[in-house]
C-alpha cells in the first residue's frame, strides 16, 4: 500500500464492542471517496480514526508524515453547539488556526481572506451574523468556507449533506469537485447513493467490516449492498436478542 | 434617607463593609467569565456539585488547624480536584455519566464535610463553613480572593481560543490542536480555585452562586463570548455591592442577600433580557425604548 492514507486491519471499538472491524486499504492521493454504509456502520468512527480523534483498538492508520495542518475535517453538525454566542467571521477565522495557533493575532490579510472564502460559500456580508441565527444550509456554507481556509491537501467530511438543502447541496459538490480537480484528496461519509454514483469514482462501502473499495461503479453493486444491508439486519435482530433478554 | 446614606456611607464609615466590597469585586473579576464558560460548557449543574466537593477538604484543613484561612483553602482546593479527577475517571472506565458520578461524590462529600466538622467543631463553626461570612473577610482572605482572581483571568486568557472553540466544537479543536482535554483539566482547576475563594465569604454552600447566577443572567443580554464574561463580572459586582447594602440596612445575613439580589438580576433578565428571554418569545414586537 502506498497512498496518502493507508489503512492496515483496523478494528476500533466502542467499550469493547468494534465499530470497525479489520479494515484494509489505501487512499490514493488525489483521490475523490465517498464511504457508505448502513446506520451504525461505522462511517463516522473510521474518518474519526483518520483524524486522529479515535485510537485503533488494532492495526495502524499510516499518515505518511502528514501532521495536523495537513488534514482539514468538517465534523457532523449534530457535533456542533449551534447556539454559541460567535459571529460567522470569528468561526470561518478558526480556519486560520495554522498561522495564528492559540494566541496569534488575525491580521487585516487574514481577516481579507475570511471574507473572501465567505465569498466563495455565497456568504458574502454575513460576517457579523451569529450562527445561531443560520440555517442549516449557511452553517453548513460557514463550515466549507473554514476547510478553504485551512488549505490542507486532505480533506474529510463526515456528512455533509445531512438536513442541507439541494441548492447548498450543489454549491458544496461544486466546492468538493474543485478541491479534487486541484489534486487534494477528499473522503466524505455520504448516504445518497445517487449522489455518490454521479460524484464520487471511487467508493469504500462498510458493514462495520469492509464490503468493497474501489471504483464507485464496481463496489455499489446490488449484491454488495444487499450484504451490508444483511450485516445491518443482523446487528439490529442481535441487539433486539438482547435487549429481550435484558427485559 | 438620603443615596448616599443609603448607598455609600456604609462602605465610607466602616472598615469592614470596604474590605467585603473589594472582596466582591474580587470575586466578581474571577468567578463572572468562569461562571460564563460554565454556562456555555452545559456545565452549570457540575460547578454546583464541585462547590460541594470542597467542605470534607475545608473540614479537614479546620479540623488539623482550626478555623485557618490558608489551612481550609488547601485542603478545599486539593479535596475539589480530587473529587472532579475521581469522577472524571468513574464516567470513562464505567458507564456512568460524569453528571451522575459527580453527583455521587459530592453527596458523599457534603455529608462526609459535615460529619468531619460537627466531630470538633460547634455549630457555629459549621455554619461558618457551610455559609461563610464576607463581613469578617480580613485582609489575608482579601489577598488570597485577589490573587485567585488575578490567576484565573491570566490564565483564562492563555487558553482563551482553545477554551472557545473546545465549547462549540470540539472537534475540529481535537484535529488542528489535540490535547483537548488538556484545556478541561485546567478550566476545572480554575473552577475549583474560584470556589475556594468563594466559599471564604459566602461558604461552600453558596460560593457558585455569584458564578452562575450572573453568568445565567448576561446570557439573556450579550451575544459575543467576551461580552458575556465581562457583563457576568458586572453583573456579580453589582449584586455584591446591593446585597451588602440590602444586608446592612435590613440587617439580614450578608451571604444570602448578595446571592438573592444576583437572582433578582436573573429573574428580571429572564423576563425583560434582549436574548431568548420570555418577552422576547412571547411578545417578539414589543420593544422598550431607551
Amino acid at each position: 500500500m502506498c497512498g496518502v492514507i493507508d489503512i492496515a486491519d483496523l478494528t476500533v471499538a466502542y467499550d469493547r464492542r468494534p465499530a470497525v472491524h479489520h479494515v484494509s486499504g489505501s487512499f490514493a492521493r488525489g483521490s475523490l471517496t465517498a464511504i457508505v454504509g448502513p446506520n451504525g456502520a461505522g462511517k463516522s468512527t473510521l474518518i474519526k480514526t483518520i483524524v486522529g480523534l479515535m485510537h485503533p483498538s488494532t492495526g495502524r492508520v499510516e499518515r505518511h508524515g502528514l501532521g495536523r495542518r495537513d488534514i482539514a475535517y468538517l465534523p457532523q453538525q449534530a457535533d456542533i453547539d449551534r447556539s454559541f454566542p460567535i459571529n460567522v467571521a470569528d468561526t470561518v477565522a478558526l480556519g486560520l488556526w495554522n498561522e495564528t495557533g492559540l494566541w496569534g493575532a488575525i491580521k487585516p490579510k487574514g481577516w481579507n481572506r475570511v471574507a473572501d472564502a465567505l465569498a466563495h460559500v455565497g456568504l458574502e456580508g454575513f460576517g457579523h451574523h451569529p450562527i445561531a441565527a443560520l440555517s442549516a444550509g449557511q452553517f453548513q456554507r460557514v463550515l466549507f468556507a473554514r476547510l478553504l481556509l485551512q488549505d490542507a491537501p486532505v480533506i474529510l467530511l463526515d456528512e455533509p449533506f445531512a438536513a442541507i438543502d439541494e441548492r447548498t447541496t450543489a454549491d458544496l459538490l461544486a466546492i468538493i469537485q474543485h478541491w479534487h480537480e486541484a489534486g487534494r484528496t477528499v473522503i466524505a461519509v455520504l448516504h445518497d447513493m445517487e449522489q455518490v454514483r454521479h460524484h464520487f469514482p471511487q467508493t469504500l462501502l462498510l458493514a462495520r467490516e469492509l464490503i468493497g473499495w474501489g471504483p464507485t461503479s464496481q463496489v455499489l453493486t446490488d449484491d454488495a449492498l444487499r450484504r451490508a444491508r444483511a450485516l445491518a439486519q443482523g446487528w439490529t435482530n442481535n441487539h433486539n436478542h438482547l435487549a429481550g433478554h435484558a427485559a | 434617607m438620603s443615596l448616599y446614606a443609603t448607598a455609600i456611607a456604609p462602605f465610607a464609615d466602616y472598615g469592614f463593609m470596604r474590605r467585603a466590597l473589594v472582596a466582591c469585586l474580587a470575586l466578581a473579576l474571577g468567578s463572572g467569565p468562569i461562571g460564563t464558560f460554565l454556562v456555555l460548557r452545559r456545565m452549570s449543574l457540575m460547578g454546583d456539585a464541585m462547590s460541594h466537593a470542597i467542605l470534607p477538604g475545608a473540614a479537614i484543613g479546620f479540623l488539623v488547624a482550626g478555623l485557618s484561612l490558608w489551612a481550609m483553602s488547601v485542603g478545599g482546593l486539593v479535596v475539589g480536584l480530587a473529587v472532579a479527577l475521581l469522577a472524571g475517571i468513574v464516567s470513562r472506565a464505567t458507564s456512568l455519566r460524569e453528571d451522575a458520578s459527580l453527583a455521587g461524590f459530592y453527596l458523599i462529600s457534603l455529608a462526609l464535610g459535615v460529619l468531619i466538622v460537627s466531630t470538633r467543631g460547634s455549630n457555629v463553626d459549621l455554619l461558618h463553613v457551610l455559609f461563610g461570612s464576607i463581613l469578617s473577610v480580613d485582609d489575608q482572605a482579601l489577598l488570597l480572593v485577589a490573587s485567585i482572581s488575578t490567576l484565573s483571568l491570566v490564565a483564562l486568557a492563555f487558553i482563551y481560543r482553545p477554551l472557545v472553540v473546545e465549547c462549540f466544537d470540539p472537534g475540529f479543536l481535537r484535529a488542528v490542536a489535540g490535547r483537548g482535554s488538556l484545556y478541561h483539566v485546567v478550566f476545572l482547576v480554575l473552577v475549583v480555585l474560584n470556589l475556594v475563594a468563594g466559599f471564604q465569604a459566602l461558604g461552600t454552600l453558596m460560593a457558585v452562586g455569584l458564578m452562575m447566577l450572573p453568568a445565567a443572567a448576561a446570557r439573556f443580554w450579550a451575544s459575543a463570548v467576551w461580552s458575556l464574561a465581562a457583563l457576568s463580572a458586572f453583573i456579580a459586582f453589582v449584586s455584591g455591592w446591593a446585597g451588602l447594602l440590602v444586608s446592612y440596612n435590613f440587617n439580614l445575613p450578608s451571604g444570602p442577600a448578595i446571592i438573592l439580589t444576583a437572582g433578582a438580576v436573573y429573574s428580571f433578565s429572564i423576563v425583560f433580557g434582549r436574548h431568548g428571554s420570555l418577552r422576547n418569545r412571547y411578545f417578539p414586537g414589543a420593544h422598550f425604548h431607551n
